[in-house]
């Protein structure tokens, strides 16, 4: 046992769980001050294992240092704090209680030094963000969050399994780069996957996170996907075939954000491309992509949390208004919303001077540096359709497009001053990226800033936006959904249920017709026989039995007389 | 741009038929100074193509076009009422 730090995830777990006993004003100094308490407790954790606890057999690493861990733990931090500015007000004080726990889970998991810490942690994410999905107390969300729970927690199973047959093979609990070969490091590959939403099992991200409260979904951006990143990044980097899988996850988030309408659904979508970028990176396995997709992963929170900080409180000031088909024209009384929207936009899409900018394009450095020309010339393309359905689709047919009539005014200051502070990040991140090129996994020297970059750049981008505006008459919005994955379990899975079980149901009434068949004959016979008139339930008289007795013993009499 | 007393006075300045005809005509020189520029910069393209003259150009603009032509296609098969899965 060695304890040489406390954990900063439990930190945050347990003030989150805390939170809903407190009263009004402590409540708000602790979901103000804990997240950032926490910031300050990531940066002491050195580098190593830094607390050690007996489990069975095993030494548990519960915080095990180094710098992928810090970067990743640390935009945790920050966007718990951000997340809980938004959320300051929120009455339903359980969602901020779950977010805390489930922020603090997602901490734990990047301090994890072995697959047992990484697996609690992990199943503790899972119930937090459930928590945070019921917490909007809509039937539609309660459906959902069951629906979201049913995959991670067959997610969970598959990294318990995986994990388990790991470490029956190896002998050692320690959480470290594999290579998938052998049915332990598939299974806990395939478990990561399922929480970053990799195919097939994409549709629950955009099925469930969409269903959060206003503020509740921002936070959902934030953890699974990118702690799925986090685990990716130190267990299987430069695996080939998370190349294929991102370059696939990049563009089905495309595609389905460009028929979509529900604006958080768009950005749900948009969340797996951004995702498909990171794991893209991981598969490419070099220092520039795992720099890369880290980086990216940091200041994706960033933006995705200030695009659905946005959408947010759109939500919160329209009463609920999540479709692209009722909104429009917001820009002319929510500047401020539309502002931040915006930059959030323009980062997402990597615009020169934003975060998105100074980070993904290590991603394409990297391919292309290592000559992958097709992926290459995919994440290009790709690049340009972030724009597209991410970059100009959300703010034109939220803030702009027609005008819907609706006026409703920016959010209250709480909920400003978290999108302010984010687009401030956004934009500080895109000009100085020094730091945070400070803190990634490998030293680099990478320069974003170069006039071809720049131009070229640019180029793509507006020609991006151009072909928006060419192709807008096609692009107009219907009260439609698309069918995803989710398809399989929520119409098909129901379909061969019925079908199923009606065979089921006529075998099951036909046995117990034939069983309760014999059981009939069976107290038909009983009664028959020694029943009320049965054969052998009948009194006989006492000279009926006196005269049959006369006759037996009359009969003996001769035979024995005949003997004799 | 602020004179509002010629126009409607509920529409915004930046809806205005002639601000929209304005972004247009701004935005296709935009893209026209653009595409120039690569007359102007030196690539160091990690393939042959990507140095090509206005690839960056054409390239974002023809992928964008197919993606949404895609989806589009897509959509014939997948598209439902957004009340599918309600019963």
């Amino acid at each position: 046992m060695m304890i040489d730090a406390f954990p900063p995830g439990v930190i945050l777990v347990l003030g989150g769980l805390v939170l809903p006993f407190a009263s009004t004003q402590i409540r708000y100094a602790i979901i103000l001050l804990l997240p950032l308490y926490v910031l300050w407790s990531v940066w002491q954790i050195g580098d190593g294992i830094q607390l050690a606890l007996p489990f069975l057999e095993y030494e548990l690493a519960v915080v095990k240092g180094d710098a992928l861990s810090r970067i990743f733990a640390t935009v945790f931090a920050i966007m718990a704090f951000a997340g809980g500015l938004f959320a300051l007000k929120q009455e339903q004080v359980a969602e901020l209680a779950a977010a805390f726990v489930y922020a603090g889970s997602a901490i734990g998991v990047a301090f994890a030094g072995d697959l047992i810490t990484v697996f609690i942690f992990w199943e503790i994410m899972a119930l937090g963000s459930t928590m945070v999905i019921w917490a909007a107390r809509t039937p539609e969300s309660y459906k959902a969050a069951m629906r979201y729970l049913m995959i991670h927690l067959l997610g969970g199973v598959i990294l318990m399994i995986g994990v388990i047959a790991h470490v029956a093979d190896s002998g050692s609990i320690t959480f470290q780069a594999m290579t998938p070969n052998s049915i332990g490091t598939w299974l806990i590959l395939a478990g990561f996957l399922i929480n970053a939403g990799a195919p097939p099992l994409t549709a629950w991200l955009p099925d469930a996170y969409p269903e959060g409260s206003f503020s509740g979904t921002v936070f959902l951006s934030a953890f699974t996907t990118k702690t799925a990143v986090y685990v990716l990044l130190r267990g299987f980097p430069g695996i080939e075939i998370l190349i294929y899988i991102g370059v696939f996850m990049i563009f089905y988030g495309i595609i389905y954000a460009l028929l979509e309408n529900d604006m958080r659904r768009i950005l749900s979508y948009s969340i797996i491309n951004q995702v498909g970028f990171m794991i893209t990176g991981i598969g490419i396995g070099t220092e520039m992509a795992l720099n890369g997709a880290a980086a990216h992963a940091f200041t994706h929170i960033i933006y995705k949390a200030l695009l659905l900080m946005s959408a947010g409180s759109v939500m919160f000031m329209t009463g609920g208004k999540r479709k692209c088909t009722d909104l429009g024209g917001l820009f002319q009384s929510m500047p401020i919303t539309c502002i931040c929207g915006i930059i959030g936009a323009l980062a997402i899409s990597s615009f020169p001077l934003t975060s998105g900018f100074i980070s993904k394009s290590m991603i394409a450095q990297a391919a292309g540096d290592e000559n992958l020309f097709f992926v290459w010339m995919c994440l290009a393309a790709a690049s340009a359709g972030v724009f597209l359905h991410a970059g100009i689709k959300f703010p034109w047919f939220v803030f702009f497009q027609k005008d819907s009539g609706l006026r409703p005014k920016d959010p209250p200051w709480n909920m400003k001053a978290a999108m302010i502070f984010f687009a401030f990040l956004c934009i500080g991140l895109g000009v100085l990226p020094g730091p945070l090129y400070e803190i990634l996994p490998f030293s680099t020297s990478y320069e974003p800033y170069t006039v071809p970059h720049v131009v070229n750049q640019l180029q793509l981008l507006l020609f991006a936006g151009l072909s928006f505006f060419l192709a807008l008459p096609i692009m107009k919005r219907t009260l439609t959904i698309s069918l995803d994955w989710d398809f399989f379990y929520r119409k098909f899975g129901v379909w061969l249920m019925r079908f199923l079980t009606r065979g089921v149901v006529e075998m099951r009434r036909d046995i117990f017709e034939t069983l309760h068949g014999w059981v009939q004959g069976i107290i038909k016979a009983t009664i028959r026989y020694h029943g009320p008139d049965g054969i052998m339930a009948r009194t006989n008289a006492v000279g009926g039995s006196v005269a049959v007795i006369i006759v037996m013993l009359t009969l003996f009499m001769l035979v024995f007389y005949w003997q004799v | 741009m602020n004179d509002e007393t010629e126009l409607p006075k509920d529409l915004h300045w930046l809806v205005r038929p002639s601000t929209i005809k304005l972004l247009w005509r701004g935005g296709f020189v935009l893209l026209a100074i653009l595409v120039l520029a690569d007359f102007a910069i030196h690539p160091h393209a990690a393939f042959g193509i990507d140095g090509s003259f206005g690839f960056y150009s054409w390239y974002g603009l023809l992928t964008c076009l197919a993606m949404i032509v895609f989806s589009k296609f897509l959509a014939i098969f997948l598209k439902r009422k957004d009340t599918y899965y309600d019963d």
